[in-house]
């Protein structure tokens, strides 16, 4: 079993705000970053997908099927976008460095392994950098 | 129980070849890395080793003995080589980053002493790196 780990980035806007909590409690929780202007992030986003090595190619998967599905799940979806008004997915939920790896690894987990054909490569892990002092991990429920 | 990291750099060349396909299949699969020419990465290589810390020196391991073992048994072999026609393993297996990555496991586990081998982490480029823990 091998772990092969690319590394993307992508840029953008958002703003962490809750419905759910007054106007007071937000500026508590969420401090500058309840801005309402939203403010931005380089984000680096690091997918792990772990498998056998295919003794006929040498790898565990297929970079350009990885890269092209990463592009298009992620990439595409979220590059230059500002998280709470351009992706449905965070117009009812907090677009946090926390729920933003969910949302990947979930938009990422069939696509990824479906594209790899028969093989058996699964994707191990998602991890996002909002910046270099802060990162974040998700492998699934 | 302590896990400790060092960090090695190498120079290589290679390229993606198989014999048992045809030039049409290589060059669809492998792409740019088919050409036969090679091309050439900056490796970093994560040696991860775990044990415990010996009360009498405070460490796991000599490090000037874990950097000797990688200098003697990877870097020599690997560093400013081509890999396909100067390592004898990859002459018959293709040089990509997971099976450099399960080479280097097999060349160091078993000349590990006091320490246990726990991870090979090799970076290709500071985009692309492969993990291997011995199985």
């Amino acid at each position: 079993m091998v772990y092969l780990t690319r590394r993307y980035r992508f840029a953008a806007a958002h703003r962490l705000h809750s419905d759910a909590l007054s106007e007071k409690e937000n500026h508590s929780v969420y401090g500058k970053c309840n801005n309402p202007y939203g403010h931005g992030h380089n984000y680096v986003l690091e997918v792990t997908v772990a498998g056998p090595v295919d003794p006929a190619t040498g790898t565990v998967m297929d970079l350009g099927l990885m890269d092209g599905t990463v592009e298009r799940e992620v990439l595409e979806r979220f590059d230059h976008k500002h998280l709470n008004l351009d992706v449905e997915t965070f117009r009812n939920l907090v677009p946090t460095t926390e729920n933003l790896c969910i949302e990947i690894y979930k938009l990422l987990r069939t696509k990824l392994e479906a594209s790899n054909g028969a093989r058996s490569t699964r994707l191990q892990r998602v991890r996002l950098e909002e910046t270099n002092s802060n990162f974040f991990e998700y492998e699934g429920p | 129980m302590v896990y400790l990291t060092r960090r090695a750099e190498f120079s290589a060349s290679h390229y993606y070849h198989n014999p048992e396909m045809t030039p049409e299949e290589n060059r669809s699969i492998f792409g740019k890395s088919n050409n036969p020419h090679g091309h050439g990465h900056n490796y970093t290589l994560d040696v991860t080793v775990v044990g415990d810390v010996d009360p009498r020196t405070g460490m796991i391991l000599d490090l000037k003995d874990l950097k000797k073992l990688l200098e003697a048994e990877v870097l020599r072999l690997m560093d400013h080589r081509f890999l396909n026609k100067e390592v004898p393993v990859f002459a018959h297996k293709i040089p990509t980053t997971e099976n450099i990555a399960i080479e280097i496991w097999n060349l160091l586990a078993s000349k590990l002493q006091v320490a246990k081998l726990h991870r090979i982490r090799l970076y290709e480029s500071p985009d692309l790196y492969v993990d291997y823990y011995g199985e």
